[in-house]
């Protein structure tokens, strides 16, 4: 047939070397980028490193609006109880306030970071089959609704923790977290990495940009898969999906627990980072910073959600460190504060985007709609139907 | 032949006031080409719902190859052996055609999350023998130089083809489709007739729903006549044909003027 040309060329799985060449690329940069950005200031690796969270934040969120296409405003839940459980794990709190576990470990619970995170995501899985399994048979605003109470309950519970006996600690949060030790290396202090001595914030950096790297390869396996394709499936149409033998339930919980993984993990990352957690950091705010994330960048396609992730991440260390002094140096003094020039910022963004890109600033290409136009093989009625 | 396919019998559905299935039999033999008509309404398409799990039976056996099934679940109705198509086709519009037609082999295949991330061996090999079958029947049903195209581009006759590959994906003994000739032209159900007549050669058995009574007339072995939920006539189509039941029910009794379907019983 003379339309085997429009054919995807045969694939036996491996990368094919352009994609490579950019990989290397991109990696390559990864590594010389706390050097050179390092030089503006420790913020900016530092904001480096929280991009990087996002970014695993991004990904897993992903997998459950993306992927499965079910609405979740509470996401931010699963990185608290990441963060929460590795805070509670790795810091003097339980054995400060519950005195039998003192005795048990007189020296603490300071358990490492391989045990403490593997916990934490595995009961971050766990909430998200929780919240799962009631709402499977919602869909769109009422899916939204139903995770936006749980994420705030997962907050709220937080808050109020800290009585009559005090697990969280409540408002004021959970201090003197242990920094991640790897090896002999304590992140929280400089250390030599292969004859290269490293702060302490690089050394994080190299970590959560590895963790981030490791997230964006899962996804990407994940979307090609058997149970990627079953996500989209879900997505496209239930009923069909069922009929074709997919089992709707498990599917989903599948997407609500490995979404939730990815958010145990990062919560896991920013606790040994920061040191302290408080429930402050879990807002419904952040949830939806992380829903923009993946709308701006484009939903369901990997490097989408990571542009946007990476945008809306470094977009408030960079007015931080342009808004002031550009507006000094134009007007000679601050017309907008810099807090307030984000909003507007995403306001606008966000107008911008839905007028003109109503897919995200990197969508997955639509095969055949582009190709379809102008090739000559194109059956007259693709249009008409289409 | 010795054993049928698929064995219903006693099917019912209520919905709410309206008996939609009463007592409903039906007995497929492997390698028929089975037909399901009636006028509108008459319950075909509940039938097949029933049948692939999507609306629950209130009561009925049902039988697959001599094992009896129940179908609650329409995920384990296609695992049995039943694939169907929709009347108002549904494929998954943002995916590519040929990605609809490797969602089909789900059911066939199981390599769980840890073998996709991990890509283990037997992951790439199935996702291998995946991809290059559902290749196999989009060539097979005429749609295989869309494969890279998002199925909702494709035109019309040919998401009707691209339905039917991706059920076929599934390794369906028994092929369900819900009037597959829907809002095709002459030309494209010519093509549709040579195209179940290729199916039936693999070893498919296919029931089908049809309202053109020609088409079911040139093609069908059997059918069932269904009218308000209650099977009227079984037999060959040309015996059927001229069944005084079914003639009453497409055109209402030849004596009265009022139909007699707007009458009280």
């Amino acid at each position: 047939m003379a339309a085997a040309a429009t054919r995807p060329p045969p694939t036996d799985g491996r990368t094919p070397a352009r994609v490579r060449g950019a990989m290397a690329a991109v990696g390559a940069v990864l590594i010389v980028l706390p050097w050179v950005i390092g030089t503006f200031g420790d913020s900016w690796i530092r904001a480096l490193c929280f991009v990087a969270l996002y970014v695993m934040l991004a990904l897993g969120l992903n997998i459950v609006v993306g992927f499965a296409g079910l609405l979740d405003l509470g996401y931010i839940a699963f990185y608290a109880v990441g963060a929460y459980t590795y805070a509670l794990l790795a810091s003097p709190h339980l054995t400060e306030h519950f005195p039998a576990l003192a005795h048990a470990f007189p020296s603490g619970l300071h358990v490492p970071i391989w045990i403490a995170l593997p916990i934490g995501a595995s009961l971050a899985a766990a909430f998200g089959i929780l919240l799962g399994a009631p709402v499977l048979k919602l869909r769109g605003d009422y899916l939204a609704i139903v995770t936006l109470g749980f994420g705030e309950i997962i907050r709220i519970f937080l808050n109020n923790l800290n009585a009559p006996l005090n697990f969280t600690n409540g408002p004021s949060g959970i201090t003197l977290i242990d920094p991640v030790r790897i090896g002999s290396i304590d992140l929280a202090h400089p250390g030599t990495v292969l004859g290269v001595r490293l702060s302490s914030l690089v050394l994080y950096y190299y970590l959560l940009v590895g963790m981030a790297l490791l997230a964006i390869l899962v996804c990407v396996r994940l979307q090609d898969s058997r149970l990627g394709r079953a996500w989209m499936a879900i997505r496209e149409d239930e009923t069909a999906a069922r009929a074709m033998g997919i089992n709707v339930r498990n599917i989903k919980l599948l997407a609500f627990s490995l979404g939730a993984t990815f958010g145990g993990v990062a919560g896991g990352l920013f606790a040994a980072f920061q040191g302290f957690v408080s429930p402050e950091s879990f807002s419904l705010n952040e949830s939806i910073v992380v829903l923009s994330m993946i709308v701006l960048g484009g939903l369901g396609h990997v490097p989408g959600v990571v542009l946007g992730a990476v945008m809306l991440a470094m977009l408030p260390e960079a007015l931080r460190h342009t808004a002031v002094p550009l507006q000094l140096a134009v007007f000679g003094r601050v017309l907008i504060d810099a807090e307030v020039l984000r909003m507007l910022l995403y306001g606008t963004a966000t107008v911008g985007i839905m007028l003109y890109r109503p897919r995200g600033l990197w969508p997955a290409p639509e095969h055949g709609v582009q190709r379809a136009v102008g090739t000559s093989q194109r059956p007259e009625s693709v249009s008409r139907h289409g | 032949m010795a054993e049928c396919i698929l064995r219903a019998n006693g099917v019912n559905k209520r919905f709410g006031g309206l008996q939609a299935l009463s007592d409903v039999q039906i007995q497929i033999d492997p390698g028929e080409i089975y037909g399901l008509i009636g006028p509108n309404g008459a319950g075909k398409t509940t039938f097949f719902n029933v049948l692939t799990g999507l609306a629950k039976p209130d009561s009925g056996t049902f039988e697959l190859c001599g094992t009896p099934y129940w179908p609650a679940e329409a995920h384990k109705v296609a695992q049995h052996g039943i694939a169907r198509t929709f009347q108002n086709i549904r494929l998954f519009p943002d995916m590519t055609a040929l990605e609809n037609v490797m969602v089909g082999r789900h059911v066939r295949t199981r390599a769980n999350a840890l073998d996709a991330v991990l890509r283990t061996r037997r992951a790439r090999t199935e996702e291998a023998a995946i991809r290059s079958r559902a290749q196999e029947l989009i060539d097979d049903m005429g749609v295989g130089r869309y494969a890279g195209y998002l199925a909702r581009t494709l035109p019309y006759g040919d998401q009707r083809r691209l339905e039917i590959a991706r059920a076929l994906a599934t390794e369906p003994r028994l092929l369900a489709l819900d009037e597959p000739a829907a809002g095709m032209n002459a030309t494209e159900k010519a093509a549709l007739l040579e195209l179940l007549a290729r199916i039936r050669a693999r070893g498919v058995t296919i029931l089908l729903i049809e309202h053109d009574v020609k088409l079911v007339m040139g093609l069908c072995d059997r059918v069932t006549v269904l009218d308000y939920g209650k099977v009227i006539a079984v037999g060959s189509p040309a015996q059927v044909q001229r069944d005084p039941a079914v003639i009453e029910a497409y055109l209402g009794p030849a004596h009265r003027t009022v139909p007699a379907r707007q009458e009280p019983a």
